[in-house]
């Protein structure tokens, strides 16, 4: 079970609506993945074309909570304005605060995340944000209001799983009841299974699966994955050691002594 | 007048934000707009004046990760 901001879900996979290959494949991913939660975003509208309202249709027949996110902003005021648009478009308190600090790298800006997530908290919206595993930046976004932080796995797209093992496992010590989601980088099952092994609450996958040669069968391996690593993590996992312990008891060996 | 539309310069008839938007052909479409960097919220589009050159985002529902 996962909280985020006094709501209950049952699947600790959120997922991204991007990049897939059809609406109708997003439609069968999220289904596949259980995702209760759907990452969206906010987009130029044409008065002629209105490319949004016919995905805004096919989230809301999905029936899953959206998680509205701020995509390409790259200043406090970008973001905050981005943040109210969302708000009533999507009808939901909940932002995922994004405010890309470095292009190549999409690394967030944690100075203006802070700053915006402050603002935003104060105004009653619940925010996500996209940051980084480092500690003190973290405390600041608690401080300002947050009460979930969504740290990097690695850079948007990359897949290339969790960069900073040990980065992360000190931010999953450091504060141990604040729901951490890993939010970018990932590209395999196993790195989810990973995360959730590791004790995040959950993970956010948009490219791994979109982007897969089959996005639905990919989603359903997800699901499996964090299921795994939700229930590893629950069950207590040994510590990995230097030399071999026999797992076969010793005493009464034979031709010994 | 002439106001900027997502970036691009659009002719518009009314002076206000809600006919404006009608005049582009939003019409009932869930939209939502920013003047001059500025959120504007949906009940306050009639009451908001357009002048030229303003700039004016509307933005929609879209794919995101």
């Amino acid at each position: 079970m996962l909280e985020l901001y006094g709501t209950t879900l049952r699947s600790q996979l959120l997922l991204g609506s991007a990049r897939y290959p059809s609406p109708a494949i997003l439609r069968e991913a999220v289904r596949a993945a259980g995702a209760e939660v759907v990452t969206v975003s906010l987009r130029r509208e044409s008065g002629g074309e209105r490319a949004g309202q016919g995905f805004w249709g096919l989230i809301r027949e999905l029936g899953v909570r959206v998680l509205p996110n701020t995509a390409g902003c790259h200043s406090v005021k970008e973001a905050v304005t981005t943040a109210h648009m969302a708000r009533e478009v999507f009808g939901t308190p909940w932002i995922k605060l994004e405010v890309i600090g470095e292009d190549d790298t999409l690394q967030p800006d944690v100075f203006g995340l802070t700053e915006a997530a402050r603002l935003l908290a104060a105004e009653g919206f619940q925010v996500f944000p996209y940051t980084t595993e480092d500690l003190v930046v973290a405390e600041r976004l608690l401080e300002a209001g947050c009460r979930v932080l969504m740290p990097w796995g690695a850079p948007i797209g990359s897949g290339r799983g969790l960069n900073n093992l040990y980065g992360l496992r000190a931010l999953r010590a450091h504060f141990p009841r604040v729901p951490l989601v890993i939010d970018a980088g990932l590209g395999l099952p196993s790195h989810a299974a990973q995360a959730l092994e590791l004790g995040f609450d959950a993970v956010l996958i948009n490219t791994a699966i979109a982007q897969a040669r089959d996005p639905v069968q990919m989603a359903g391996a997800f699901a499996q994955a964090v299921a795994a690593g939700a229930a590893a993590r629950a069950a207590g996992p040994i510590e990995a050691r230097d030399f071999a312990t026999p797992s076969t008891p010793v005493i009464g060996t034979a031709f010994r002594g | 007048m002439k106001i900027q539309v997502n970036g691009a310069w659009r002719e518009v008839s009314s002076a206000e934000l809600a006919g404006a938007l009608a005049d582009l052909g939003y019409g009932e479409a869930v939209v939502s707009t920013a003047l001059n960097g500025e959120f504007v919220a949906v009940q306050a589009r009639s009451a908001t004046p357009l002048t030229d050159g303003d700039r004016l985002e509307v933005l929609a529902p879209m794919q995101g990760g």
